[in-house]
């Protein structure tokens, strides 16, 4: 039996998944150059990074940081917000994150309770479930009706979006726990805030993390299409724009913008999880590919 | 010597959807202070409902428990699960000193006692591993080092080894009587093992099948210190299978109910 070298598969696990998207892009570019693809609806992946650059440069993605020093100089610091307030990405960020804090906390409380309270769960159910399968952009109009069109209905619209996903999880995580470590912590002494605070939310942390990262992946969704309709700032707000300006180019690089934010929140919830649960790394044994076996075994 | 825990008439009744179903009936215990019992009897006798009605976790239906509390400021009784139950989220030493911390013992204070505990169960360089790391031997330790650290004037044991192969149960029965003999703690000891009750015990106490009540007793004379060696003699031999052939006719009847 020969050993072919490890280091040649996991060279390739790695450039794999850089190369082949690099390949795509080439394809394209070329593809566009030869006109086989409309420029016009497909601009090309180097006019699309120019587009990109600009928007940076114009200071319309991040505000125009150049007038900070001037700010800041002046202790001018409506003039620093101002300028945020003007960057497409800061915006939607503050958005999301402001809209994700205020539905998960209140989520994980909630959830918690009702995990915990058999009377309150029974009560409460039914109307969150009618309310958590109401898509959430559809109550967009309701939310501008109650709170206006400024900045605070579409905190609440990214809120009430987390906030279901988060509570539901939570409950589940709650009611999940086995009830020997229950009995254990009473056993121990543990009093009710000790119980839940050594017990319960330890224990269901993994369902809620599970809940942060669905809400912060639909905050995503929620904030891009609430800034298509009803925002003058926003990602959302560029695509949509770009769209309708027919500035093709620019709808692409906010959807890459946008691609970059939703990988970045995946794995930095990921790294989160990482250290705020540590219990569950457990080294699981990689599924083997068919392919792979079927080289194994031809091997020996 | 001193009555610590007394039981009398313990019931409990379960309700279920074809009537009530009786999980302990009438069942009494008396144990001294710094007696080992164990309780034996056939699976789903009820043993482990009484041991947690000991624990506090089940209310009795009828009958009275009195656990005698000796006035010194530790705990009054603490349980070794069999499904070890020491929590996934907290360290070995975490997970050890957790009684120790439900109490409010400082930080330091905690650590120290934790850690000789440790030591004392074999898992030196475990103490910030997580249960995933560790094998079920090495979860149990925990467990049972976690009863022990938080000091409790009686341990509640509801098949601490069940879960393990043989073999390691073995060196943790000897690790067992061990640390008994040098804490000389009351202990009731739930057990299906008849072996590891005459190696542990200074009283076996024989439950009937479902719905268990007492069967009757045998007093365990071996000198302590104990050691494994005890069970190849005939004296332990003897013992044992006197305790079986009281308990084989209950054992079979418990079969016959499974079926």
């Amino acid at each position: 039996m020969k050993h072919r070298p490890q280091f040649n598969v996991e060279t390739r696990d790695r450039l794999l998944p850089i190369g082949f998207p690099i390949l795509l892009l080439l394809l394209w570019e070329i593809a566009v150059r030869l006109t086989w693809l409309d420029a016009r609806f497909f601009p090309a992946p180097s006019t699309i990074i120019t587009a990109l650059v600009n928007l940076i440069v114009k200071g319309e993605l991040l505000g125009k940081l150049w007038l900070l020093p001037g700010f800041i100089s002046t202790g001018d610091w409506a003039g620093v917000l101002k300028v945020f307030a003007e960057g497409h990405l800061w915006i939607s960020l503050y958005r999301i994150f402001a809209g994700f804090v205020l539905g998960a906390v209140p989520g994980i409380a909630l959830g918690t309770l009702m995990g915990m309270n058999r009377t309150i769960r029974i009560a409460l159910e039914p109307v969150f479930s009618a309310l958590y399968v109401l898509p959430k952009i559809a109550i967009l109009p309701l939310v501008m009706l109650v709170l206006g069109i400024g900045e605070v209905s579409k905190i609440a619209i990214v809120g009430i979006a987390a906030f279901f996903l988060v509570l539901f999880n939570t409950m589940a995580g709650v009611r999940d726990i086995e009830v020997i470590y229950l009995e254990a912590g009473r056993n121990y002494g543990a009093n009710r805030w000790q119980l839940f605070r050594h017990v319960i939310l330890p224990s269901a942390s993994p369902f809620i993390f599970v809940g942060l990262r669905l809400s912060l992946g639909t905050a995503l969704i929620v904030i891009i299409a609430a800034e298509f309709v009803a925002a003058r700032y926003g990602l959302g707000y560029l695509v949509w724009f770009s769209w309708q300006t027919l500035l093709t180019e620019n709808m692409f690089a906010g959807l890459i913008v946008i691609m970059v934010l939703g990988t970045l929140f995946t794995s930095g919830l990921h790294a989160l999880e990482r250290r705020l649960v540590p219990w569950q790394r457990e080294e699981r044994r990689m599924p083997m590919d068919a392919s792979e076996m079927q080289r194994q075994s031809a091997k020996s | 010597m001193s009555i610590k825990i007394k039981a009398a008439g313990v019931t409990k009744v379960f309700a279920s959807r074809t009537g009530p179903v009786y999980a302990v009936r009438n069942f009494n215990l008396a144990a001294e202070e710094g007696e080992f019992v164990c309780i034996v009897g056939p699976s789903g006798c009820g043993k482990s409902t009484f041991l947690r009605i000991l624990g506090g976790l089940i209310a009795p239906s009828s009958g009275e428990v009195t656990l005698a509390p000796g006035g010194a400021q530790v705990p009054l009784q603490n349980m070794v699960f069999q499904e070890y139950a020491i929590f996934p989220w907290k360290t070995v030493v975490d997970n050890i000193a957790f009684g120790l911390e439900m109490r409010g013992v400082q930080k330091a204070e905690r650590q120290e006692i934790a850690l000789d505990w440790i030591r004392k169960v074999g898992l030196a360089g475990f103490a910030n591993s997580y249960p995933y790391q560790l094998s079920g031997g090495m979860k149990q330790r925990v467990s049972i080092a976690r009863a022990f650290a938080n000091n409790p004037e009686i341990l509640l044991m509801d098949e601490p080894l069940g879960a393990l192969d043989a073999q390691t149960r073995v060196v943790l029965q000897e690790e067992l009587v061990h640390l008994w003999e040098g804490a000389r703690k009351t202990i009731i000891y739930v057990t299906h093992s008849i072996e590891e009750a005459v190696l542990l015990g200074d009283r076996v106490v024989l439950m009937t099948a479902h719905p268990g009540t007492n069967k009757s007793e045998f007093a365990v004379p071996f000198e302590r210190p104990r050691q494994f060696a005890l069970t190849s003699t005939p004296e332990f031999g003897q013992l044992a299978y006197a305790i079986w052939k009281d308990l084989e006719g209950e054992v079979k009847q418990a079969m016959e109910q499974q079926l």
